[in-house]
């Protein structure tokens, strides 16, 4: 907040130990992809197990080595740690860290008019948590024993016994490390994004005048500042039982024929404290992907976004909702059938703002003078994927059904429809669409069409039949579905999904290959691209310290005036006052 | 960056973008938040504690009849230390805010009283919650567990003021205490045999040199020999009781083995369940380790004040958040404090 005088900066200064914004969320970006690809990698690898069980893989055997795939075979205590850390990774750094990191970082100061976020110096702390937090996740790979092994959601008794399995030992430790790092990353810069948002608001902007990627960005600030400490909570009691007698979570367990010497702890009250969390996670990865979306199609459709008013209450309501319904997480583990309807009840009521979402994502598309950018096309994959595995999220929030279907592939295909590549595709959207403002040169954009429609096909073709296998009865997270007769019939689909995983996974090289071309060769980018109103796109294309260079822009208008009749231009920007008459939306 | 409350500002206005909507620095804001968020993980500690004592099968010792140890004074005196701590501690509160008050007026010397009482408070509190963990730990007496239920015929109090006698129940894996006397004198035995099976150990191929300490250790009274001549029930618990005699042998004859214990650390204790300690330790020692990390900062921001900075800066606004956090950590003690101790 402070005057930012005009002096030479270090490369240092610059580049690593940045404060300000702009570079910040570069930083988060890179680092996400970084850990992107090795997420991708890791389900590569799994995907060749399943798709072609026990049968000795080169390319397996390049990555895993002989320790964990003897002959090319991946062994079992391998694909745990595969499966546990490609979610670990895809959840918490891509889709949380990278998402909000890179966006929230470079969007909010732009497009509410500040010089910089609230704390530059907070912020900078922010993403080094977030990159120490992902090295020691990395190395967790590497260690003898083998990385954390007891899934994304690390329930005990398997994480809290190190001796229980080799993935329960030193690799369980770091990852609990991590994420306490991770979480304190989170909180930092969620603190910083509530705090700037309120308080360094330019004149004029009023709160229903923000685009609605602020009003997103928000709201999952405010779920990460509320939903992160009781993760906190849960992993310092989990470190406890781990490594210093306690029993928070742990009663009468044998290991290895011997009785351990705890008694009376609940097993289950980590699942309620880690899904407190986890559920408003969920929300935490896609609303960032929603409101870029708000954001893309809006301004690509050339039209108003449909029912402002409507998307800024839904997000509420959805964040609101998001922490009273943990429990549907956890129908099978015993709980009162009256408890588990009202987590049905709760639940099902989630499907209304995103109801509202969605279809006023279609009736802003409707008759607008649509412009196919690449941004464009992932944020109408997203209201698609949205969709599709909404409507699943409505045959498991039903208890009932649910149980029938409690840990099998038809979760997994849900989550990942839903959560993963609506989630991810919001972030391609933010990048093909804000790139220009980040790297001051365009996207190559038929390289992002082609990205596209593989990612969309191949997406689809990995996930879209695990519905089929869940229901056939596979369960997750099963090291081969080979070995039972039962499952015979899943064998040819398990092939498909892999193939499909295996190119969509190569495909991933076009947009890396995009990106890192474009940074540096890309075509310059002009002062506002994609003719959008929000205020990002005046400030200079070559980034400058304080963003504007001279005073600050002042608002007079919401960001959604497209196509105004009584303007020339199918656009007005924020910062031009309303003609004498003129109504505001 | 004294408020503005006086000010009549339309909502339009305060919302209206390039100003503060309420009015306060960002700086505070975010340690408004940041409290939010800290209160939700005392909150998921308190929620665990809550479930973990509503599933525990064993009954869940009163806080009254643990913790009723004064320093130099010994027992008798339930909750009234952690009372005193209590009270200091909310005093300490008091004195923040007039610490605030007085960087409100930018009196430096007002500041530097208070915030310096604040910290002697903050030291008070880390000192007697050393002293409530250590006597804790020690415990007073130790305990073992039966192996078998049985029904025995008790006396009501202690020995030193004996009630009407009673039939009472005890279920398979009750906890019976020794009294602070007997149990110390078994501890002690306890520990001088231990210390010799390691000897033995280490020394089992020099044992001419070991001769001498062999003999001295025939002094040593054999821990398995000694019995006690009174047992107490129900310690911790309501209904408190004691036995002796015939009534204490068969007690003493369902001794299960291996299950003497003294005092409590985080896999076992006297008290109760393992739980007991478990929470105990973790949630005073997460809310001492606040109070801790706040005493630092008072004593930062103290310094600071001594040396200047803020008289320079032209307003107390630091003093003003690390109340805030400090306010915080006093609350959160009146719900650790309640839960722990009271209820």
């Amino acid at each position: 907040m402070a005057g930012h005088g005009h002096h030479e900066e270090s490369f240092v200064s610059k580049y690593i130990f940045s404060q300000d914004h702009k570079m910040i969320s570069k930083q988060f970006l890179v680092t996400a992809i970084a850990m992107g690809v090795v997420a991708v990698l890791l389900s590569v690898l799994f995907r060749i197990q399943l798709g072609w069980p026990s049968e000795p893989n080169s390319f397996v055997h390049f990555f895993l080595g002989d320790r964990w795939a003897p002959g090319g075979i991946m062994s079992g205590g391998a694909y745990l740690a595969l499966v546990t850390i490609h979610g670990t990774i895809m959840v918490f750094f891509v889709l949380t860290g990278g998402l909000s990191g890179t966006f929230s970082n470079l969007l909010i100061p732009l497009q509410i008019g500040a010089r910089d976020m609230a704390s530059g110096f907070l912020n900078m702390l922010s993403y080094w948590f977030f990159f120490v937090s992902s090295v020691i996740m990395l190395t967790s790979l590497f260690v003898e024993t083998g990385a954390a092994s007891a899934g994304w959601t690390i329930y005990p008794p398997l994480s809290a016994l190190p001796q229980a399995i080799a993935g329960s030992g030193l690799g369980m430790t770091l990852w609990l490390v991590s994420m306490v790092l991770f979480v304190a990353s989170s909180l930092l810069g969620g603190l910083n994004y509530v705090v700037t948002i309120i308080n360094l608001r330019t004149k004029g902007l009023t709160m229903t005048r923000l685009p609605l990627t602020i009003w997103a960005f928000l709201i999952t600030a405010v779920l990460g500042v509320l939903s992160f400490p009781v993760l906190v909570s849960a992993v310092v009691l989990l470190i406890m039982d781990r490594s210093f007698g306690t029993a928070f979570y742990l009663s009468d367990i044998y290991i290895g024929g011997e009785a351990l010497d705890v008694t009376g702890g609940s097993p289950i009250l980590f699942q309620h404290l880690f899904w407190f969390l986890g559920h408003p996670e969920v929300y935490i990865v896609l609303l960032p992907a929603l409101g870029i979306s708000s954001q893309v199609i809006s301004t690509n459709s050339r039209k108003p976004i449909f029912g402002y008013r409507a998307m800024i209450g839904s997000i509420m309501a959805i964040g609101f909702l998001s922490f009273i319904v943990w429990g549907h997480h956890m129908y099978v583990t015993g709980m009162n059938p009256f408890l588990g309807a009202v987590f049905v009840f709760t639940t099902l009521l989630i499907a209304i703002p995103s109801a509202v979402k969605a279809f006023n994502y279609i009736t802003t598309l409707w008759q607008g003078n649509i412009r196919m950018t690449p941004a464009m096309l992932f944020s109408i994959g997203l209201v698609s994927t949205f969709v599709t595995g909404g409507v699943t999220g409505i045959i498991l929030a039903d208890s009932a059904l649910d149980v029938q279907v409690h840990d099998t592939y038809f979760v997994v295909g849900h989550f990942h429809i839903v959560m993963g590549m609506s989630a991810i595709f919001g972030m391609f959207a933010g990048v093909y669409h804000w790139f220009p403002k980040m790297f001051g040169r365009m996207m190559n954009t038929k390289m992002g069409y082609a990205h596209f429609w593989v990612t969309m096909v191949c997406g689809m073709g990995v996930f879209f039949p695990m519905h089929f296998i869940g229901l056939n009865g596979s369960p997750r997270r099963y090291y081969a579905y080979s070995e039972f007769e039962y499952l015979n019939a899943t064998v040819d689909l398990n092939v498909l999904i892999s193939v499909f995983a295996i190119i969509g996974g190569i495909a991933q090289i076009i947009f890396l290959f995009n990106f890192f071309y474009s940074v540096f060769r890309g075509q310059k980018a002009s002062q506002n691209p994609w003719q959008s109103n929000t205020l990002e796109w005046t400030t200079p294309v070559e980034h400058v310290h304080g963003n504007w260079p001279g005073a600050l822009p002042v608002v007079h208008r919401w960001p959604y005036d497209y196509s105004n009749p009584a303007y020339e231009e199918d656009f007005v920007p924020q910062t031009v006052p309303l003609k004498p008459g003129e109504e505001e939306h | 960056m004294a408020g503005e409350a006086g000010k009549e500002i339309s909502k339009e206005e305060l919302w209206g973008g390039g100003r503060s909507p309420s009015s306060v620095s960002y700086g505070k804001m975010m340690m408004w938040y940041f409290l939010v968020s800290d209160a939700l993980t005392f909150g998921g500690l308190l929620i665990a504690y809550g479930v973990s004592r509503h599933e525990v099968i064993f009954p869940w010792p009163v806080g009254e009849q643990v913790f009723e140890g004064m320093p130099f004074l010994g027992g008798g005196y339930p909750l009234l230390y952690v009372a005193l701590m209590t009270f200091i501690l909310i005093i300490s509160s008091v004195t923040m805010v007039l610490a605030v008050e007085a960087g409100h007026r930018n009196s430096k010397s007002g500041v530097i009283k208070w915030l310096g009482y604040t910290v002697v408070g903050g030291f008070f509190f880390l000192g007697s919650q050393a002293w409530e963990w250590s006597h804790f730990i020690h415990g007073s007496g130790g305990a073992f567990q039966i192996e078998e239920g049985l029904t025995v015929n008790a006396t009501l109090g202690t020995p030193e003021k004996p009630g009407e006698s009673i039939q009472m129940t005890l279920d398979q894996g009750s906890m019976v205490y020794f009294t602070s006397d007997f149990g110390h004198e078994l501890e002690h035995a306890m520990e001088a045999s231990h210390a010799e099976e390691d000897a033995h150990s280490h020394d089992a191929h020099a044992h001419d040199a070991h001769g001498a300490a062999e003999t001295e250790e025939a002094h040593h009274v054999n821990a398995a020999d000694l019995k006690p001549e009174t047992l107490i029930l129900n310690k911790y618990l309501p209904g408190k009781a004691f036995v002796t005699g015939s009534e204490l042998d068969k007690i003493w004859h369902e001794k299960g083995e291996g299950t003497v214990r003294f005092g409590a650390n985080l896999s076992t204790n006297e008290y109760g369940p393992q739980q007991y300690a478990d929470f105990f330790f973790f949630v005073t020692g997460f809310h001492g380790f606040h109070v801790f990390s706040g005493v630092l900062i008072n004593l930062i921001v103290f310094i600071m004040v001594v040396k200047g900075v803020f008289a320079r800066r032209g307003h107390y606004e630091m003093v003003e958040k690390i109340g805030l956090y400090w306010h915080f950590v006093d609350l959160v003690w009146v719900f650790v404090f309640t839960f722990f101790y009271l209820v």
